[in-house]
């Protein structure tokens, strides 16, 4: 039933959530820490387990593939949310600091890359 | 007869955010092919029509939310917010290979303290050519130069004056907005055609809504890739800024 797969999907969500709000709380922080990151591991463990398999063609795995594929709309939809206005008008320091940094961050993922790659 | 079409579209705001998401869908993907003849991709398109629409929204309403200050699409909001946004984040690790995540793991890790420092450091070295001098000050826009979570976490908890928080703030929206824009450009010059490049962009970027819009926009096969490292970097951004970083800034000034 594709529900299970939609449940299976949401529970994961909300246990990594709830664990990154627990690790940032830890940390004294009031930022989420890694919780996407722990669901995702959650999700992937469980569609994974021994013997059982969840792949993308049965019910339960289309309730998980169709979020999946609803991924670029949600996207659209957060592009179209944020606060583009006070990106552009927030002064030249905002913009030559947020430029440089991802200039910075960019010239730096080849390198770290390439590091990743070697056996 | 207006008023009520508003009330019945606030009611039913997720249903008209499917709409309208889709309609920009479509309008992006005929864009693709008629206009950039194939060489944009069409989520790149819909994605930077968002943020144009958000631009225009946000000029004309002057609210935070972009679209959604619109009472007409607060639909989008939601479909946009946190929730829907790490629920379907969360959906694209579905058929992800361990073996890809392992690959990458120490490297991976590695990319997220190390695009933190250099983040901070880039922030800082922008903010002192401004002719800022408090180490409070340069410490915050270094945290905006991270994420628009990082900068005004940061500056309360060194209790800087909100025009330095606001102005983190705007660092770290640029940051968001060019990632999204810029990354589809620049990825095959930068090698992001693989699981173990896109870990490392996803922890030397760490903005969130940029990585991910960004992989979107190149290939949606890299995204929980991405986000799985992107996922730490504001907590460590947050626990790191005010302390340690600020610190060293401090005893360097």
């Amino acid at each position: 039933m594709p529900i299970l797969g939609v449940a299976l999907l949401a529970a994961c969500t909300l246990a990594g959530l709830f664990a990154g709000d627990l690790l940032g709380a830890a940390l004294g922080l009031e930022a989420n820490v890694g919780g996407v990151g722990v669901a995702m591991l959650l999700l992937i463990a469980l569609t994974n387990l021994p013997g059982r398999r969840l792949g993308p063609e049965t019910p339960t795995g289309n309730g998980v593939q169709f979020w999946s594929l609803m991924y670029i709309p949600i996207i659209v939809a957060m592009a179209a949310k944020q606060n583009v206005f006070a990106a552009v008008s927030g002064g030249v320091m905002a913009a030559v600091a947020g430029v440089l940094a991802v200039v910075a961050a960019f010239a730096l993922v080849p390198v770290l890359s390439r590091w990743a790659q070697r056996p | 007869m207006m008023e009520r079409l508003f009330r019945f579209a606030g009611d039913n705001g997720l249903l008209v955010a499917f709409v309208f998401v889709g309609a920009i869908m479509v309008l992006a993907y005929w864009l693709s092919r008629r206009v950039a003849r194939g060489k944009v991709h069409g989520s790149a398109i819909a994605i930077a029509l968002g943020l144009l629409l958000a631009f225009w929204a946000g000029a004309d309403t002057g609210g935070k939310n972009g679209v959604a200050d619109y009472p007409l699409l607060a639909g989008i909001g939601v479909l946009g917010g946190n929730m829907f946004r790490d629920f379907a984040i969360v959906a694209t690790a579905f058929g992800v290979r361990m073996e890809d995540l392992r690959k990458a793991g120490l490297v991976g890790a590695l990319s997220v303290p190390i695009g933190v420092v250099l983040s901070f450091a880039v922030g800082a070295a922008v903010a002192l050519a401004f002719g800022l001098t408090d180490p409070a000050e340069i410490t915050t826009i270094g945290a905006g130069a991270a994420t628009y979570i990082v900068g005004p976490v940061t500056g309360a908890s060194l209790g800087v004056s909100s025009r330095i928080i606001s102005l983190s703030i705007a660092a770290g929206l640029v940051k968001a907005v060019l990632v999204m824009v810029a990354t589809p450009l620049v990825a095959r010059r930068i090698g992001l055609d693989n699981p173990a490049s896109a870990m490392v962009y996803g922890g030397l970027m760490g903005t969130t809504s940029g990585v991910t819009g960004g992989l979107a926009a190149t290939d949606p096969k890299l995204v929980p890739y991405g986000a799985m490292t992107s996922t730490f970097y504001t907590g460590l951004g947050c626990l790191l800024g005010p302390s340690l970083i600020y610190l060293v800034i401090r005893a360097v000034l």
